[in-house]
C-alpha cells in the first residue's frame, strides 16, 4: 500500500516536474507503438476485410492461422526477430538490432494478428448486413472492401485500439530486440522492468502510472475524434 | 441501345440442401408492363426474383437477357437494406459506384429526396428512419441509376395503407416512364392495382401465369381461385 502511494507520488513528481528523461522515454514509447500500429493496421484491416468478403480455398485455414498467431508469446516473437536481425542472421546487414526499428518490427508481428482478427469479426457482421445489396449493385471486389472499411470504421478503430493497448504495454519482445539501451531504445515498459530489477519500486510504479495514463489518453483522444465526427457529419 | 428484354427463363432450377426450392421454371418476360408474382409463403417468390436479378445461384437451366447489363437492373429487398450512412449518402451510393460526376449526384439526390418526402431527413442516419421511410429510401436508391427493370420483393409488406399508396403511386410513375416492374406481393389488392401479368407460384413451380385481368376474372385452376379468395392453399 505504501509502495503504491509512493508510486503515485513519484509519478506526480515526474509529470509535474517535466522530468526530461520521462518525456524522452514516453515519447519513444508512443513513437514506437504508434508506428507499429499504423503499419499493422495498414496490413491487418484490408486483410481482415478481404477475409470477410472473399471466399477462397484456404480461407478457413488463414483465419485459423491468424487466430493462432494472436496467441504468439511476445518473448518468442522477440527471440525470432532477434535471430533474424542479428549479425549472423539473414537480415544482419541491415544493422537493425537494438534500434527502435527492430522494436517496431517485433510489435507489428505481435499486433497484426490481433487487429486482423478483431477486424475480421466485425467486418463479417457488416458483410452479412450488406451482402445482398452490394451484390445487387454489381460492386467490384475493391468497392466492397472499401465500402466495408469506410462504413465499419468505428469497429475498425476499436480493433486498432486493441492493438495499441497490446503494443504499448508489451515488454518481452522489445526488451530482447531493443536491448533497453538508455537514450536509444529505452521505453516505458522496459524502464519499468529495469527499475523494478534495481528495486526502485516507487520510480517503477511512477512510470507504470504514466504508462496507464498515456494509454487512457490515447483511447479518449481517438474516441472523441470519432464522436466529433458523428455529431458533425452524422 | 437495345433493350434488356425479353428475359427468358428456360428450365431454371434452384436446389438447396437436396430440396428443390424453385423450378423447373419456364418464363418469358417481354419489355413492357408490370409482372406481379404471387403465391403462399415459401412458394419461391423471393428465389424467383433473385434468380432473374442474377444474385441467386441456379442449379440448372438458363436465364438469358436480350442484353445483359447488371447495372441496368435494380432490386428492392423484402427487408430493406440501408447502409450505415445518412439518408442522402444512401441515395448517392449507387451513383458513386459508377463514378457519376458530383453535381449530377447532388441533383439526383435532391430530386429523389423531394420525391419520397425525405428532404428534411437528408442528414439523418438512414438506420433511424421508420420502416416505411426506409422502404421508400430503398426504392429511390434502386431507381437512382435509372434501371430498365426494377425487382421488388414485397415492398409494402409491413406498411400501412398510406405508405403503401405512396409507394404504389411512385411505382405507377416509374412504370409509366418505361421501367419494367417485377414484383412479389402478398397483397391481392395491390396485385390487382399494379399487375399487367400475373405469375402464381406454388411449391416452387409456376402453377399458372398470364394476363392479370384475365386471371383475376377467371382463374384457370382451383388453387389460384382459392388463393385469390384468400383461402389457404397448399
Ligand atoms: N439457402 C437456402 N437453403 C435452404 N432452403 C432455402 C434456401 N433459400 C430458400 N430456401 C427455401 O426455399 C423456399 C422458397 O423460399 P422463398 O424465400 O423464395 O419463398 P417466398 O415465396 O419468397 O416466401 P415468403 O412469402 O415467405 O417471402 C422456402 O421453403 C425456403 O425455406
Ligand atoms: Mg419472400
Amino acid at each position: 500500500m505504501i509502495e503504491i502511494l509512493e508510486g503515485l507520488k513519484a509519478a506526480f513528481q515526474l509529470v509535474v516536474g517535466f522530468d526530461a528523461e520521462l518525456w524522452e522515454i514516453s515519447l519513444r514509447s508512443l513513437r514506437v507503438t504508434l508506428s507499429a500500429l499504423v503499419i499493422a493496421s495498414v496490413i491487418a484491416i484490408p486483410l481482415g476485410t478481404y477475409l470477410a468478403v472473399q471466399r477462397f480455398r484456404f480461407r478457413r485455414f488463414v483465419i485459423s492461422l491468424i487466430n493462432a498467431l494472436m496467441g504468439l508469446p511476445p518473448v518468442v516473437v522477440g527471440l525470432v526477430v532477434y535471430i533474424l536481425l542479428s549479425r549472423s542472421g539473414p537480415f544482419g546487414v541491415l544493422d537493425l538490432l537494438f534500434t527502435p526499428t527492430a522494436m517496431i518490427i517485433a510489435q507489428v508481428i505481435i499486433i497484426t494478428p490481433v487487429i486482423a482478427s478483431i477486424a475480421h469479426q466485425s467486418m463479417r457482421e457488416l458483410w452479412a448486413e450488406y451482402h445482398d445489396l452490394l451484390i445487387s449493385l454489381n460492386t467490384s471486389k475493391r468497392q466492397r472492401i472499401l465500402t466495408l472499411i469506410y462504413d465499419g470504421r468505428r469497429n475498425l478503430l476499436t480493433a486498432a485500439l486493441a492493438g495499441f493497448g497490446r503494443a504499448i504495454g508489451e515488454v518481452g519482445a522489445i526488451m530482447i530486440v531493443g536491448g533497453n539501451i538508455d537514450h536509444v531504445t529505452r521505453v516505458l515498459t522496459t524502464a519499468i522492468a529495469l527499475e523494478t530489477g534495481k528495486g526502485d519500486f516507487a520510480l517503477a510504479l511512477g512510470l507504470g502510472f504514466v504508462l496507464i495514463g498515456i494509454a487512457i489518453l490515447v483511447n479518449i483522444a481517438i474516441h472523441s475524434l470519432s464522436r466529433t465526427e458523428r455529431e458533425g457529419r452524422w | 441501345m437495345t433493350a434488356v428484354f425479353p428475359l427468358k427463363l428456360d428450365r431454371v432450377l434452384v436446389r438447396r440442401q437436396s430440396k428443390t426450392v424453385l423450378g423447373p421454371v419456364d418464363l418469358v418476360l417481354d419489355p413492357q408492363g408490370a409482372t406481379i408474382v404471387i403465391g403462399p409463403n415459401g412458394s419461391g417468390k423471393t428465389t424467383l426474383l433473385r434468380v432473374m436479378h442474377g444474385i441467386e445461384r441456379t442449379s440448372g437451366g438458363t436465364v438469358s437477357w436480350a442484353r445483359d447489363d447488371p447495372a441496368k437492373h435494380a432490386f428492392v429487398f423484402q427487408t430493406p437494406i440501408v447502409i450505415r450512412r445518412t439518408v442522402a449518402d444512401n441515395l448517392a451510393y449507387p451513383l458513386k459506384l459508377v463514378k457519376t460526376p458530383k453535381d449530377q449526384i447532388a441533383a439526383a439526390v435532391d430530386h429523389w429526396l423531394a420525391r419520397i418526402g425525405l428532404l428534411g431527413s437528408r442528414n439523418n442516419q438512414a438506420a433511424r428512419l421508420s420502416g416505411g421511410e426506409r422502404q421508400k429510401l430503398a426504392i429511390a436508391r434502386a431507381l437512382i441509376r435509372k434501371p430498365d427493370v426494377l425487382f421488388l420483393d414485397e415492398p409494402c409488406a409491413n406498411l400501412d395503407g398510406h405508405a403503401t399508396r405512396e409507394i404504389e403511386a411512385l411505382l405507377h410513375e416509374v412504370a409509366g416512364a418505361g421501367t419494367r416492374l417485377v414484383m412479389a406481393t402478398h397483397d391481392m389488392g395491390q396485385a390487382r392495382r399494379l399487375a399487367r401479368d400475373l405469375v402464381f407460384l406454388l411449391d416452387g413451380k409456376i402453377h399458372e401465369s398470364g394476363a392479370a385481368d384475365a386471371l383475376f376474372a377467371a382463374p384457370g385452376t382451383a388453387e389460384l381461385a382459392a388463393f385469390l379468395r384468400g383461402d389457404i392453399v397448399t
